[in-house]
């Protein structure tokens, strides 16, 4: 039953990440990257991560598509960009190298630190992750902070300026 | 109980797929798109091997991981507005040139 459950769930990922390469259109390719990251979300899930599942449709799904709906209305897509690209040639290089990618899944199964049995679950709630990021992680939680702000002057600096 | 490799190859497929589009697509919107891909492969695969050897550290580093996918997708669709407000054009291909 779980494998039915994770072999539905990463097949709607593994199509949902095929349809945003594949399509043309990239409003066609926001929607499927939602499906896509909700479906992380509940590869989380099944994982033991509840934290991290409702991070991911917090902060995924929610923030950062919703900038890219933004910038998708920003700039209107005309039928140049939705027709079909000319053939590239970075295309004979990208397709060998995704597939070189592939072949590292092989040395993935075959490796010895997934086949021997693994240690007990940790539990992945919200106590568990946030008291690991209150007490060791501390000093990297208050970077974030200082990330956040500096993209958020940033991004505030590069939209105020005026185009010539 | 669905064995770790599952995830593990679940998240090589995703990365794939992602490298594949950056390099393939023209439109920097569908680039970045492509990239959160390949951050939530990432994402994924500390996820599971954080299970598989019992320890939440990976959970937390997946945390840092969203934040600074977060501020870079604020900062690069920033400069994407900003390049179509000069060029009235959007593909890669334009971008050759780093002054204008």
């Amino acid at each position: 039953m779980e494998h039915f459950a994770f072999f539905t769930i990463a097949f709607v990922a593994v199509a949902s990440a095929l349809g945003l390469v594949l399509r043309r259109n990239p409003i066609h390719g926001a929607l499927f990257l939602v499906v896509n990251l909700g479906s992380v979300a509940a590869v989380y899930l099944m994982l033991g991560a509840e934290f991290l599942a409702a991070a991911q449709v917090i902060i995924y799904a929610g923030a950062i598509m919703v900038l890219f709906v933004f910038a998708i209305m920003v700039l209107i897509p005309r039928t140049e960009e939705t027709s079909p690209d000319p053939l590239r040639p970075a295309r004979l290089v990208a397709v060998p190298l995704g597939a070189v990618l592939l072949l590292e899944i092989g040395l993935i199964w075959e490796s010895p630190l997934l086949s021997t049995p693994g240690a007990t679950r940790p539990p992945g709630d919200i106590g568990s992750v946030g008291r690991l990021l209150f007490t060791t992680y501390l000093f990297p939680f208050e970077v974030t902070s200082v990330l956040l702000l500096a993209a958020l002057v940033g991004v505030l600096a590069l939209a105020k300026r005026k185009a010539p | 109980m669905v064995p770790e490799s599952y995830y593990a190859g679940l998240s090589a497929i995703l990365f794939s797929i992602g490298v594949v589009g950056v390099l393939v697509r023209r439109n920097p919107l569908v680039i970045f798109m492509s990239i959160e891909l390949m951050l939530n492969a990432a994402n994924l695969a500390l996820v599971a091997f954080g299970q598989r050897f019992g320890t939440v550290e990976a959970q937390a580093l997946v945390f840092f991981v969203m934040t600074v996918a977060a501020a870079e997708v604020a900062v690069g669709l920033a400069i994407i507005v900003t390049i179509f407000r000069l060029r009235h054009r959007l593909s890669v291909d334009d971008l050759s040139l780093m002054r204008w």
